[in-house]
């Protein structure tokens, strides 16, 4: 059984139809990229399948089970728009907070080991409230990463990311898919993602317009797949 | 069989806890909503105080009532933030989507929040009893209840409608006017009971059935509250 799995999706935000029946699958340790343009419902869909909204019809799970199955929520990590982490607790509590949540073993190691491979072992008792755009970030990742998730679901995870913060998440992505990991990643930034993925699905106005393997075309023209299966 | 169901009621009442103590580790740091809380609370008391001058009659008459709308409007002010503290980077979507029920999430905020308002009860309390004159200190345990039971209700409604109301723009303004008349009930009860004690007289007799009311309005309350919030954060 696929990891991810969408069947028939839509939803509605009024009389609105931000998704029109969308259908994929993702297979373990692949990674997809989920293009389009703005608008075209890429966080719909990720929140969807994060178990953070219900699909008007159809539906979505994720390793066999229902979104909001709570074993299922224990193995999907999520690194959505914001940081998802409470400016006046420090970075340390931040961490230890997630993983007593997540229901991770050893909490105080677990958030310690990240701190450390964020590089932000130095700073674990600051607030985040007086931390860079960078340093957030990078323990944002730390946050999605700190559970060891089998399905990650990033929602353009390199916007406003500094050099340090996107090598550093690429460098974790890479891992993550080495080890067998599902990742859906949804962005912009075409370079950086479709060079992590192995599929990629575009979304145009809501509807699936393509869904496949990655090529190497893809790669080499960023503009490729806009130009065979979006809009002009 | 019971060993599952124990583990998992334990595991429910950590996460809840986890959660109560990041909203009070949350809130001591900022002072935010305690502050204004505080402040408005026994602004109130000494405004009425100075402009009524009651008698020991009228203060009989009208000290549960005053108490218990000082409790409510300065509980407003502290259960607004409860879910909209977790608007501001998006933390809303992150608890939402960890492991954690619906109900162990409003347990803990519903917990933190209960703190909280009995925080601000016990500072208004010495200041009612000395600006008012009244020995509030007699009953002090059977009040400590009915206080208890009382603020119970306020906060399971107003963490309720906290979450209802996250994401409107007028939320300041509508949770006042969704939680009070819901609260009717029980504000009617705790005033009922507040008076006679806060003027020495025991709990018993005609006080029961408020008692009663009141205990019940909480048990009601709570099990919709528990039920119905995973729904209310999940749309």
């Amino acid at each position: 059984m696929n990891p991810v799995q969408v069947a028939g999706v839509w939803k509605y935000y009024g009389d609105f139809p931000a998704l029109r029946d969308v259908s994929f699958e993702v297979q373990p340790g692949a990674c997809m990229a989920l293009l389009g343009r703005n608008g075209a419902g890429k966080t719909t869909l990720l929140r969807i399948v994060a178990g953070l909204a219900r699909p008007t019809r159809g539906s979505a799970s994720v390793c066999g089970a229902g979104t909001r199955d709570r074993v299922t929520r224990r193995s999907i990590g999520i690194l959505g728009h914001g940081i998802s982490l409470y400016d006046e607790l420090s970075a340390f509590e931040n961490l230890h907070l997630f993983a007593r949540i997540y229901g991770v073993a050893d909490p105080k190691r677990a958030a310690l080991e990240w701190l450390e491979r964020t590089g932000l072992e130095r700073v674990r008792d600051g607030l985040v409230r007086e931390f860079s755009r960078g340093m957030r970030q990078r323990l944002a990742v730390a946050r999605a990463f700190l559970h060891e998730p089998s399905v990650l679901l990033l929602d353009e995870p390199f916007t406003a990311l500094d050099d340090r913060a996107i090598a550093l998440l690429q460098t974790l992505l890479r891992d993550a898919l080495a080890a067998g990991r599902t990742i859906v990643i949804s962005t912009h930034q075409l370079r950086e993602a479709l060079a992590l993925a192995t599929h990629v699905a575009l979304l145009v106005r809501g509807r699936l317009a393509h869904t496949g393997e990655r090529t190497a075309e893809m790669l080499e023209d960023t503009g490729w797949l806009y130009r065979h299966y979006g809009e002009a | 069989m019971a060993v599952p169901a124990l583990r998992g009621s334990m595991s429910f009442l950590r996460q809840s806890l986890t959660i109560a103590s990041k909203d009070l580790r949350s809130e001591l740091r900022t002072k935010e909503a305690l502050n204004a809380s505080v402040a408005f609370a026994l602004v109130i008391l000494l405004l009425f105080s100075f402009a009524f001058e009651p008698t020991e009659v009228e203060t009989r008459q009208i000290s549960g009532g005053l108490l218990w709308l000082v409790f409510a409007f300065a509980g407003a002010l502290i259960l607004n933030r409860s879910f909209a503290r977790e608007l501001s980077n998006d933390c809303l979507d992150a608890l939402v989507a960890a492991p954690i029920s619906g109900a162990a999430l409003f347990l803990g905020k519903a917990l933190a929040n209960l703190a909280l308002l009995v925080t601000v009860e016990l500072a208004c309390l010495p200041v009612f009893g000395i600006f008012y004159n009244v020995p509030w200190t007699q009953q002090f345990w059977p009040l400590m209840l009915v206080m208890l039971l009382g603020t119970w209700g306020l906060t399971v409604v107003g963490t309720m409608f906290s979450a209802l109301t996250v994401n409107l723009r007028l939320r300041e303004l509508m949770l006042p006017m969704l939680v009070y008349p819901i609260m009717v009930p029980g504000l009617l009860a705790a005033v009922q009971l507040t008076a006679p004690l806060v003027m020495g007289q025991p709990l018993a007799g005609d006080l029961i059935p408020w008692l009663r009311l009141l205990i019940a309005f909480d048990v009601i309350f709570t099990a919709l509250a528990l039920t119905l919030v995973e729904t209310v954060l999940v749309r």
